[in-house]
């Protein structure tokens, strides 16, 4: 075995592609999934990505991909290895588990694995949760550097010097590792994935894990109740003089 | 000629008119592997973020921008998909290739060079190439290093390709052949660093020829003016005592022709399956457009015509799409089998020639959809269509390009039913058995009944059985009518071509959607689709029938004949418009053609 070798562990969500149409079903039940593209969630794509540059900058380092779900989720793991992470890890659940409950699975996975850190999405797209980076640092005692914009490993790989994204600017942290690390947009642009990377990806090694093997029987704590499509917003009307924009603003919308 | 190994009797080429193919046996889009979808999503970002913004500055030829471009699709692997891996390619079939040819067909110019690159050009070099030759010149192509070009067409010879006049001469020291004469309309050709041109050594024997840009000799003319795909450089190839070294001779004196013309099959297959992508562009801007204008305080997509449009092309889109795929598949099925046909050095794939006819009908269906679609896509744009705001008017432009290149639509036409004869000539295919059979049927018992049946897909079936019977019933009349000079009525051969054609483009979807349902997936709105589309061939076919018969026959007979042809064509008509509504309903709801199809 190689010495001193570093692994990034790097969880990928399968979500629906951000160009698709969204349609509630008509009984708000859930999402309606029929004909709808999947992708990887664009800010794991991010973190993949400022995995791949750290491995291609150190050398010496191992990429893990991993991923929760069922059998269908293969598609993104693939998508990962073909972007160069080295091999994946899909744990198996036909659950939809709520932020909690996948923080509790990664922290197994994290336990089995032993990675350097954790470089995630700060939040995926579908249901905008920003939460599972937050939760597995804390139910594992570590340090948290979130919307990530800039990372750099200091100190003889022991530290990440992180700039994160904040409403007031950029704020400059450092964390010890192990730490988890999530990425904002504009940490990085993803690579393309190439047509080369796709036929390499078929045969690094992908492993399905079930829950059990964990150790783990989790549920979730929370539960969608209902879904609604946002409400259309009503065409606007042009107002010929400020006169005019008054009286609407007193009597249709009474807001004067 | 080697004795052939018996195929397959789905592989085989035309063969469909002979016989029935079980859903199992088509390779349709559903079957797509996940690998092969993600290259396709990987030649779809690659133009959403690289080539369609720049659309503009390609349009001007901006110095350097689509070589700039080409190498970068090269360098992730765009360009070489079927080129084996010892020549820096990915070893991969059509069915994989297809769909990344049709996110680079989508809009502007550059599918086009890429294909006369990757296409035609490369394509020679790539299975007639000494290996010697692709050790220097196929892994450059494939990689996107360098660019190539195929050049076959002169001023005065297009259609009749082979009355070409430039030569080539072996030098007197016996090192170079002299190539003299001037190559037109050579896509690619300010750029190209390799062209694969054909000459007539001595004056007759046409011959292929690898010639790089840089061998003395060799220059360019002035770009052309053209109507569309301006972004796609078209020049003139001059060739002056350009001195190819030779080892540069591609496949063997005389072997250019069969060479070219099998070639333009690849090529045919390619312009066709690339350019419903574009097809489905059209449809996608087509229908969002429909849904956010609003005339009388409604969304354009409520109307009952402007459904029927969006209806009409995603129903073509999926006949040809099928057809595409399914043809894919046998393409690569006989490429596997290594098979070859000829004494060509190396000798010639069978998979190159076998389904020449089948290229023949994507190329002529699909580059007439493209035409119909920016039509319409334009039509539902209004006034807006016809300014430069909105892309429709250069889609306009450049989808009429596809009707031309790569044999014009007429000689394609001609081609179809002319490659049967010539197969049933050569004892390749039996025609002539299958003719005289079907006729003595027909004038003996009637056609085929699909005896009260009400699956609507079988009853397809049971049609398209029945058009069958009928193309080879009227090549039969015909033939027997006009003999050798039937080769005149080229009325008659291109309304038998366009039967064909939408006999394989409807079974195409016909046996895509059974197969699916069989399979279990969501299939109504691929029923809607492809009904739609076999409603409409029902029509056409019908129109095609009474015009051939009665160019054919007269009197008693000529009413015999029509009565076979209206028993065989016999169809109770589907509610068409309610089947298009609900189509352009659902392509409005979820937004793109793929979505439209994509099932569980
Ligand atoms: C933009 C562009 C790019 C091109 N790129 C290339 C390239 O990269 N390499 C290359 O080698 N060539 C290329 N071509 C040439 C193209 O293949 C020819 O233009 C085409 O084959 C038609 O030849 P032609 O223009 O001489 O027309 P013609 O052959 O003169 O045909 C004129 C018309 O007559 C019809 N016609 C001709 N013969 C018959 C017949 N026997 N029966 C019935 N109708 C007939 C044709 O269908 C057509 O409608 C390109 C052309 C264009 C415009």
């Amino acid at each position: 075995m190689r010495r001193e070798e570093l692994k990034i562990l790097v969880p990928l969500k399968r979500v629906p592609d951000p160009d698709t149409r969204i349609r509630v079903k008509p009984d708000g039940s859930a999402v309606d999934l029929d004909g709808v593209k999947f992708a990887v969630n664009p800010f794991d794509s991010i973190a993949l990505e400022e995995a791949l540059r750290i491995k291609e900058k150190l050398g010496e380092t191992e990429v893990v991909v991993v991923t929760i779900g069922g059998q269908e989720c293969v598609e993104q793991l693939r998508v990962g290895l073909a972007m160069g992470a080295d091999r994946a890890l899909l744990i198996r659940s036909t659950d939809g588990l709520d932020a909690l409950a996948i923080a509790k699975v990664l922290v197994a996975v994290y336990r089995r694995e032993q990675p350097a850190f954790v470089l995630m999405g700060k939040q995926a797209i579908d249901d905008d949760s920003n939460q599972v980076g937050q939760m597995l640092a804390a139910l594992l005692g570590i340090g948290q550097a979130t919307f990530v914009s800039k990372c750099e490993l200091i100190e003889n790989n022991s530290k990440v010097r992180c700039g994160r994204e904040t409403d007031g600017g950029i704020e400059t942290v450092t964390v010890k590792l192990p730490a988890i690390i999530t990425s904002d947009l504009r940490l990085n642009e993803p690579r393309y994935v190439s047509l080369p990377g796709i036929m390499k990806a078929k045969k690094k090694p992908l492993e399905e894990v079930g829950m059990a093997d964990l150790g783990l029987t989790i549920t979730s704590r929370t539960q969608v109740l209902k879904l609604e499509p946002p409400v259309r917003r009503k065409a606007g009307v042009r107002v010929k003089t400020v006169d005019e924009l008054l009286a609407k603003l007193k009597n249709d919308v009474k807001v004067l | 000629m080697p004795q052939l190994k018996q195929l397959p009797a789905h592989l085989i080429g035309g063969n469909f008119l002979l016989t029935e193919t079980s859903p199992d046996l088509v390779f349709t889009p559903e079957d797509l592997s996940s690998e092969q979808r993600l290259m396709a999503e990987t030649a779809e970002k690659f133009m959403d973020k690289e080539v369609l913004p720049n659309c503009e500055a390609l349009e001007h030829q901006e110095e350097g921008l689509a070589k700039k471009l080409f190498r970068q699709a090269g360098e992730l692997g765009l360009l070489g998909m079927e080129v084996p891996t010892e020549y820096e390619g990915l070893g991969l079939g059509k069915t994989s290739s297809l769909g990344v040819e049709g996110q680079m067909t989508r809009l502007g110019g550059f599918g086009v060079t890429v294909g006369a690159s990757c296409g035609i050009g490369m394509q020679p070099l790539q299975y007639f190439g000494t290996e010697a030759q692709k050790k220097k010149y196929l892994a450059k192509q494939a990689t996107g290093q360098w660019m190539g070009a195929y050049a076959l067409s002169e001023a005065d010879s297009g259609s009749d390709a082979l009355s070409l006049r430039t030569k080539a001469t072996l030098s007197p020291d016996g090192r170079h052949y002299l190539l003299n004469g001037t190559k037109m309309w050579i896509s690619n050709a300010g750029w190209a660093d390799i062209f694969t041109v054909f000459a007539k050594v001595d004056g007759q024997h046409v011959t292929a020829f690898l010639v790089e840009r840089t061998f003395p000799g060799v220059s360019v003319g002035k770009e052309e003016h053209k109507l569309g795909i301006k972004s796609s450089s078209t020049r003139r190839l001059i060739l002056e005592d350009a001195q190819v070294p030779v080892e540069n001779l591609l496949g063997g004196i005389g072997k250019g022709a069969y060479i070219a013309f099998n070639i333009l099959n690849v090529g045919r297959f390619k312009l066709g399956s690339g350019v419903t992508g574009a097809s489905k562009e059209l449809l996608k801007v087509a229908a969002r457009y429909a849904m956010e204008r609003k005339q009388f305080g409604r969304p354009l997509a409520s109307f009952g015509l402007i459904q029927h449009k969006l209806g009409e092309i995603a129903a073509r889109i999926f006949a040809c799409d099928s057809a595409s795929h399914r043809t894919a598949r046998m393409f690569d099925a006989v490429m596997e089998t290594g098979e070859t046909i000829d004494s060509t050095t190396p000798p010639f794939p069978r998979g190159l020639d076998e389904f020449a006819l089948e290229c023949s009908i994507l190329k002529v269906a699909c580059s007439e959809l493209v035409n119909f679609a920016a039509d319409e896509a334009l039509q539902i744009h209004g006034g807006y269509g016809y300014t430069e705001e909105f892309p429709l008017a250069r889609a306009y432009r450049d989808a009429r390009i596809n009707r031309i290149f790569e044999g014009t639509n007429e000689i394609n036409r001609l081609f179809i039913p002319g490659s049967l004869l010539r197969r049933a000539q050569k004892g390749r295919f039996p025609l002539v058995a299958a003719i005289t059979k079907i006729t003595k049927e027909l004038l003996d018992m009637p056609p085929l009944d699909s005896g009260g049946e009400d699956d609507e897909l079988a009853l397809a079936q049971a049609f398209l059985a029945n058009a069958k019977r009928l193309a080879l019933f009227g090549a039969g009349v015909a033939f027997q009518k006009f003999g050798d000079k039937l080769i005149e009525e080229q009325e008659i051969l291109g309304g038998v071509s366009d039967i064909i054609s939408d006999i394989y483009l409807a079974e195409s979807a016909v046996l895509r959607t059974l197969k699916a349902r069989k399979a279990g997936r969501n299939w109504s709105v691929m029923a809607d689709l492809t009904l739609t589309f076999v409603n409409s061939a029902v029509g056409r076919m019908e129109q095609q029938a009474r015009e051939c018969l009665t160019a054919t026959s007269q009197g008693d007979e000529l009413r015999a004949h029509l009565g076979i042809a209206r028993r065989l064509l016999r169809w109770s008509p589907l509610n068409a418009v309610a089947m298009r509504r609900r189509i352009a309903k659902r392509l409005c709801e979820v937004g793109s053609y793929p979505a439209l199809v994509a099932t569980q």
